[in-house]
This record gives structure tokens, sequence and C-alpha cells, in this order.
């Protein structure tokens, strides 16, 4: 027969602090569940706190099992499975929050407060960031105070008087979470296996390009990309940071060209190269940004005919990688005929017009250079405008941008420069990417933004190789000088980033995002590659090597503690005069007198006295002047020397 | 200044006076030393012994050395309040009340057996202790200054008496017992001479403001940190000790530290030492510690002191 243990069970005051505790552990999952599940979650903490409180009998068996098949299935009907992490997770919600219903011993509380850890470890699926961990470690705090309460005998005792106590408990497990963030083998990719969809969201420039594609992403204030320069940064016009070349057209959108057999093509410098490292965003893309025109990376990626830099697998984590770049070059001195046609190709049927302007073109111009300098030209002789939002073009988009609205974003006028050269018969092709940059003076590197997304175009020229030309320049210089702020000041969408100021939420901003740089760069980047780095330069080749370092280390770190922790225990700070009759008295126990606990220091030197009779008057005169300075009114330093002296001069034979 | 003197070898003013009463009550120094810092610490003193140990004699002793008055009350189960503090009596020829002191109204009081009495005898007096004056018919008489009862309970005879309660007991700063005299004092004792001629001659080694003036004194020995931690401790033992149904009150702590005080200035120091502590705790707490009379000793004030470190 089980009997109920009503009295262990918690008091309604603490309840309500554990279902806060809990509450809080679980409020950042309401983001992303739905929403009947987080009304579910809330109506089971108060029924459980208003059954409580009427002192009324929780739900039965019965009820509860329902309970458990109805969420259950909702579950399975919201997201197709009870499996995976996002069912995983809303299921492990749902189940901690019908534990609070049958909630009746100690010892299922321990349990809830369990789960709430467990829960808390949940968040980090969803998020890492520094604020994120912030958050986390608050609430472990907020759970260790309720743990300690609630193994506290005195039930009446409130939560917010053992703070201090889980505070001081978690602040003496931090050498050991330290030395285990470092040393503990890291699992190569995360320890479960992430969903494809679970990348859906991140932002970033895309594989393709039709027109509003690149406006669509500049709306996005999401930090792309982080760096870093060895030496002084390039000038602002010069920060185009290269990302999918785009040749493949179809009358509407760019593409990337297939894979072909061709290598890269060949790099010649005309500066010194620019040295810097980069933390890229996850972006669920295989290419990797680099300052154009990049010359190598120190990471497993190559160069494509187009000198698109790509790696293996789509960047999902944040990674960090060094690049060099030159930024004035030669690329590409020869085209083969193959590459001459796919860079010249268009629709047959597509943009009338514009082929024939191009063709006007190429009558007044022979040369190629004139010729591309004449169709900058023409975007500033006609008048164009910059906008991020500009009309919709529904039949033929070039010729409609071209004749018709003259409005567009950087996307509009690379492909219809790009279509233009095309057209008289120059090879061109559209690069995607960023331009501009901003540097952090909180952390001397420089930001750039999904904001500062930005296509421009490559021409070929017989001897000159592939030269970057930016047609939106000719529209919109301050696009290039200042930015997208600089050049669409009336435009309420640019997102915040984008604008410049000194302010002081930027200021804070800017800071902000120093100190989450250097969180990505301390704390997550720190990889299995890292680690392995890390290690071999510790000389910590083998398992049996590192294993020894964490015992090690875990050992020196707790005897540490635990020296900490006697220290502290003990009379503090010491009183100098007790501490020398401590010596005192521990030279005597040497000689086989101890002194008990309760015994008075002249009780003890009557003691001694009697056991060593030639040195009763020093025993004498040493346990007076203890008692002068440790009871007494006055204590000076003298007497304290004295004392000392006395100590040390008093002879003990054996 | 401080006069550290750890072993007796030098002395204290008080050596003459305490001598004169050992002279009288033969080997019984402790007590005495506890009946003259209790004199001192201006509490009341209760001893808990067998007729003919010298009771009386202790008292009577006392009185003469301080040169205090000095009366005795036999108590006695039909004894009435007036009997111990007076009444107001008709007086004929002035045709008015009149108030008769009773035997209370002196400096050093012994009251002999005072379990005999009913307790509103017993409260009568202890009220008097307590509040140092008298109220009769409404008018309220301050009792001489200094004021000292010294009060005897016969532990054994339990027919007929009304022990004192503990909220009561709690009057007396200190409860200690003479006991028999040793072999060598009970010889000098059987061959010397009888002891009220003794008191007859002994003579006051202290006037009454001589006394007062110590009793000041006693207030300014100074009690360190580290000995208000160990009084601490001590006090902090008696209340977990589970044996003990009610652990030292603080009013308990302030008598301990008190008594210690005196202790140490009958010593010649002007500061408290563990030991004082030590030597005065089972007088002031045996009889405020409810169980620690156990038979086997366990939780006696000095097994208690033992189980207390000295920080």
């Amino acid at each position: 027969m089980t009997i109920r243990r009503h009295r262990e069970c918690v008091s309604n005051q603490t309840l309500a602090w554990l279902l806060g505790g809990l509450g809080l552990v679980m409020a950042p999952h309401a983001l992303h569940v739905p929403l009947w599940l987080t009304a579910t979650v809330i109506a089971c903490g108060c029924l459980r706190y208003v059954l409580s409180r009427r002192g009324e009998r929780l739900p039965g068996r019965t009820i509860r099992l329902l309970g458990v098949i109805a969420g259950t299935s909702a579950i399975y009907l919201s997201y197709g499975t009870i499996l995976g992490l996002d069912a995983g997770v809303a299921l492990l919600c749902l189940m901690a929050s019908f534990k609070l219903l049958e909630m009746r011993t100690r010892r299922d509380v321990l349990v809830a407060l369990l789960l709430g850890y467990f829960l808390i470890a949940t968040h980090l699926i969803y998020a890492q960031t520094l604020l994120t961990v912030v958050y986390l470690l608050v609430t472990v705090w907020a759970l260790t105070t309720l743990l300690i309460t609630t193994q506290k005998a005195d039930d009446g005792s409130r939560p917010l008087a053992h703070t201090r106590l889980a505070a001081t408990m978690l602040a003496q497990a931090l050498p050991i979470m330290v030395i285990l963030f470092v040393l503990f083998p890291r699992v190569p990719g995360p320890l479960w296996s992430m969903p494809d969809d679970a990348y859906v969201a991140m932002t970033g420039l895309s594989d393709e390009m039709s027109p509003g594609s690149i406006s669509e992403i500049s709306q996005s204030d999401e930090v792309a990309l982080r760096a870093e320069f060895a030496g002084d940064p390039p000038p602002r016009p010069q920060r185009y940071w290269r990302g999918p070349v785009l040749s493949d057209y179809d009358g509407r959108t760019w593409a990337q060209a297939g894979s072909s057999a061709a290598g890269p093509p060949e790099v010649l410098a005309l500066t010194n190269a620019t040295d810097y490292t980069i933390t890229l965003e996850p972006h669920n893309k295989p290419w990797l940004l680099t300052l154009d025109i990049a010359t190598g990376v120190d990471r497993a990626a190559r160069f494509d005919a187009a000198h698109q830099l790509e790696q293996e697998n789509p960047v999902r984590e944040r990674i960090r990688y060094q690049a060099r770049s030159v930024l004035q070059y030669q690329l590409g001195e020869t085209l083969s005929g193959a590459a001459r046609n796919h860079y010249t190709q268009l629709p047959d049927d597509a943009h009338p017009r514009s082929r024939e302007l191009a063709r006007t073109w190429r009558q007044e111009q022979t040369d190629d250079a004139e010729l591309i300098e004449h169709g900058l030209g023409h975007f500033r002789r006609e008048p164009f405008t910059y906008t991020l939002q500009p009309p919709r073009l529904d039949g033929d988009s070039i010729d409609e941008f071209l004749f018709g609205t003259r409005s567009g974003f950087c996307e509009h006028f690379a492909a219809a420069f790009t279509v233009l050269m095309r057209a008289a018969g120059i090879p061109a092709r559209v690069v995607t990417g960023y331009l501009g940059g901003r540097m952090n003076p909180a952390g001397d590197y420089m930001i750039v933004r999904q904001s500062d997304a930005h296509a421009w175009v490559e021409v070929w020229l017989e001897g000159d190789g592939w030269r970057r030309v930016d047609p939106t320049g000719y529209v919109a210089p301050d696009r290039i000088e200042q930015g997208l702020a600089g050049a669409l000041p009336q435009e309420a969408l640019v997102p915040r980033g984008a604008f410049e100021g000194n302010g002081l939420r930027q200021h804070l901003s800017l800071r902000w995002d120093a100190i989450n740089a250097y969180w990505n760069r301390w704390v997550l980047a720190y990889s299995p590659a890292l680690q392995q780095h890390l290690m071999d330069r510790l000389n910590l080749g083998s398992w049996q090597r590192v294993a020894l370092a964490i015992a090690a280390s875990m050992a020196l770190a707790l005897a540490g503690l635990a020296t900490l922790i006697l220290r502290r225990s003990r009379q503090r700070p010491m009183d100098p005069a007790a501490a020398a009759w401590q010596r005192f008295c521990s030279r005597l126990a040497r000689h086989g007198l101890h002194r008990r606990p309760d015994e008075g220091p002249r009780d003890f030197a009557r003691r001694a006295a009697a056991r060593w009779p030639t040195q009763a008057d020093a025993i004498d005169a040493i346990a007076q002047r203890y008692g002068a300075l440790r009871y007494g009114r006055r204590g000076g330093k003298q007497e304290l020397r004295a004392l000392h002296l006395a100590i040390r001069r008093l002879r003990l034979n054996s | 200044m401080w006069h550290a003197r750890l072993s007796r070898a030098h002395g204290s003013e008080f050596d003459p006076l305490l001598r004169a009463a050992g002279g009288v009550i033969l080997g019984k120094e402790r007590p005495i030393r506890l009946a003259v810092a209790c004199m001192l610490a201006g509490g009341h003193l209760l001893i808990e012994d067998l007729p003919g140990v010298g009771k009386t004699t202790l008292a009577h002793v006392l009185a003469r050395l301080f040169g205090l008055d000095f009366r005795r009350i036999q108590f006695t189960s039909d004894m009435l309040p007036a009997d111990v503090i007076g009444a107001s009596i008709y007086h004929r020829q002035g045709g008015e009340f009149i108030f008769h002191p009773g035997p209370v109204f002196s400096q050093l009081v012994l009251a002999d057996e005072v379990n005999r009495a009913t307790p509103k005898t017993q409260s009568a007096l202890l009220e008097a202790m307590e509040e140092q004056q008298v109220t009769v018919e409404g008018e309220t008489r301050p009792l001489p200054r200094p004021f000292f009862v010294i009060a005897t309970q016969n532990p054994d005879s339990q027919l007929g008496t009304f022990p004192l309660p503990e909220s009561q007991l709690d009057r007396f700063l200190m409860r200690i017992s003479v006991g028999y005299p040793d072999r060598d004092a009970e010889r000098e004792l059987l061959s010397g001479r009888d002891r009220r001629e003794l008191i007859a001659e002994t003579q006051p080694m202290l006037g009454q403001e001589e006394l007062l003036a110590l009793q000041q004194k006693v207030q300014s020995v100074h009690a360190s940190e580290a000995l208000i931690a160990y009084v601490q401790n001590i006090l902090a033992h008696t209340r977990s000790t589970p044996e003990i149904t009610h652990g030292l009150s603080p009013r308990a702590g302030q008598a301990l530290l008190r008594a210690a005080r005196a202790w140490a200035l009958l010593d010649g120091r002007d500061a408290v030492l563990p030991e004082d502590v030590q030597a005065v705790f089972p007088g002031v707490a045996g009889h405020r510690l409810q169980g620690s009379d156990s038979p086997d000793g366990r939780t006696s004030p000095e097994a208690l002191l033992r189980d207390v470190a000295i920080p």
C-alpha cells in the first residue's frame, strides 16, 4: 500500500515560485511552438496553482492519461510527427506542464526541476547568441535556487533567501564548465542531425537573381559577415565582396552556370595583397565570400571557372577563414570560344528593344572599351532613378525597365547592362555579393550586413580580362561612396543598421555587435578542428592524454575550490594573536601536550607549566600576552611582536 | 591598565577580604568566591544545600565584611507576604497607619528555606528582589541599596515544600551549593573556636559605598569580541542540545557575562578571559537549564562547556 505523503509536497508559496521558474524556462519556446501549446502550458500552470491554493485534489489518473493522449495527438497534428527536434521540444514542454498536475511528493518536484534543466538545454537548438546564453544562465540560477529551496527542510523559507547560495554554487561549478568546454572532445557537427528545413530561414544571397531579389535581401539588417583586416581596411569604393557569379540567363532570371571542367582563371596581381579574416554567418549555401578578388583562402574550398569560391557543403554554421585578396588585378586574360559563347548568350526572342539599342551602340563604337563606357554613360544620360521599391515589371523586364519605368535597384541595372553588353557582343556576367561594410570602432573589424547586398557586372575585354563595372554607380554614385542609406535617404524601408550615424544608439549597437563578435569568435567558433589544433599545440595528441588532462585539471580546480571554501569557513579574518596562539598550541601538541578545544589560555598554560617547569615563566608570559591581545582592551603591534618573539624563543625538551 | 595575573601569585585587592571569609568558613574558597562575585555583579544568590553546611554563616560573614545590615527570614508554610515585606499598623496615639518595614528592608537578607513558604509569600520576596522596591497599600517604598538576597533551599526534603518555579529561579544570578568540608577543614572546624564568635570579631573591610562603586566597576570590565563570540557559542550550544528543553535565554546570556566580569574583577583583571566564563557558568546556568540535572551528567553545565570550543 502506498501512503500519499502530502506533507512532503511544497507549500503554496514555494509552488508559486516553482511555477514562475518553470515559466521562465519555457517562455522563449513560445516563439516557435504553436499558440495552442503555449496556452495549454499556461493553463496547466494556472490550474495547478488554483487547485493547490484551494486545497483541492489534483486531477486523477484517467484525466491525466486523456490529457497526455490528446496532447500527443495535437502535437502530431501540428507537426506531422512526434519525433524530430521541433515536435520533440513541443512534446517536452507539454509533458513538463502535465507533470505539474501530478506533482505530489518532493520527488515529483525534483523531477519537474530536472525536466526544467533539460528544457533549458533545448533552447540552444534554436539560438546560441550571447543574449540567449545569458538568459539561460539566469534560468539555471533560478532553477538552482528553487532546487535548494525545495530541498530545505523548512519549506516556509522564501526562495529569494537562497539565491546567494545558488549563485555561489554555480560560480563554483564555473571552472569545471570551462575545463569541460575546452578539453572535452567535441563532436564534429551537432550531436543530433538537424532536419534540412532547419536552415530555411537563413537569409543571404541566392544562386539566382531576378528583379526584386536583391532589394528583398536589402531589407534585412542581419549581419552577413565580419572581417578583420591585418592592415588598413580597403577604401569604401573597393569593398566589393564577391559572392555567386551568375551567367545563365533565361530572359528573366539569372542563375549560376552549370559546373564546367575549366579551371579557375589566372589572376595577375597589380597591387600588394590584402590579408584579412572573415567570420561568415551561416547562409545555407556553399559559397564563401571574399574581397574582390581573392587569391587564396585557408579553407577547403575551390575557385570555379568564374572565380567564385565554393566549398563542398553548405555553410550551416558560422565559419571563420583567412583570405588574401588583391584589389587591383587582371583576371582571365584568355577566353575560350565556348566560354565566349556562354557569356554572350541571350534568349533568342527576348528584349528586342534592348538589342536594338545595343546594336546602335555597336554601330557607333567599334572599340569594346569605349562601347562599355558609352553604355555605362547611358544610365547617367537618361533619367534613371535608384530605388528600393521599383515598380513591378510584368512583361519583358529588361525592355520595360530600360525604356519604361527607368527606376530600379542594383539588380535591375546589373541585369540590364549585362544584357546590353551581351547584345553588343561583349562577354558579360552578373556578380552578386556585398558592397560596403562598416568598421566597428569598438572591435576593430568590419561589419557587412545583408543590407549591403549588391549586384554588379563583369565584362571581358581582349587583352584586359574580366573587368568589374558597376552601372549602379552611374545612377547613384552615393551607393558606392556612402552605402545604401546615403543613396536612399528618403526611403523609410532602409533597415536600421544601414544608416550610419554617430548617435548613442549607433554607438551602443556597434558595441553590442563587437561583444557578439567576440562571443562568436571565442566561444561559438570553437570547433572540433580548432580544438584539435589546440590539443596539438598543448601536446595532447592521444585521447589518453586528453583524459589525463581533463582529470588533472578537474582535480586541480576542485582542490582549489576546496582550499578556498575551507579557508573561508575558518575564522576570517583570523586574528593574528589567535594565529600565533594556535601556532604555540600546535608546537606544544607536537611535544605531546594537546590543548582541549574548550581549554582557555590560562588553564592550558598552567598545564603546560606543570609539564615543563623550567619554562613555566616563559609559558605563563606567552599565555598572558595572548590573553591581553585577544581578550584585553588594547592590543598593539608591539605586543603582537612580543608574543611572536616569546613563542619563537620558547625551548621545549620533550 | 591590564593586570594579567594568570597565576594567583600576585594576588588582588580582594584577597584580604576573601581570606578573611575563608578564615571563618573553612575550605570553601570557591563558594565564597562565587558568592562575592554574585554580590559584585549585583545579583542574588540561591544556595541549594543541606542544613548545617554553613549557609547562614556564609551570609553572615559576607554581611559583616561588606558592612551591610543583615536580617534572616526563616520561611515557613504559614508565613504571609506581610511577614516579609512589612505592614501598615494603626497607631492609636497618632490616630494613623504607620508602616512597619518587614525584614526584607535590609541590605543583606538571608531567606532561609525559601521553598517552605507558599508561592504567594515566595513571589512577594522575589518581586522585591526583582524590582528593588516594595509596594504596600499603594505606596512604593525603595529597598536599601545595596540590596542582596541569599536564599537557601533544601533539595532533599520535598514534603510540604513549594519548589521555586523555573521562571522565578531566573531571578537568582547564581545557584551554588556549599557542600561538606574536606577532612582538614572539618578538623580545624571541630577543634577551632565557635564560628559565631569569629563572625562577631570580623571587621568590615569594605564600605557600602565601595561596594556600590565596585558594582559599577564590574560593568566596565572589558569583554572582547572573541570572548563575546565564546559566550554566544555557549548559548547556541545550550539551545541546540536536544536533551535541554529550553536553551539559555538572552537574559541568561547577559547574566553569564555579568558574572564572568565580576569573576575577572575578583581576580584583579579588567578583561574577561574564557576561564572566567567557565568558572561562573555552572552557577549561572545550572538552575536555568531544564534537563541539565539528568542523572548521567551528560548535559550538566560542566559537560556542556566541554563541548564548546573557545574561539
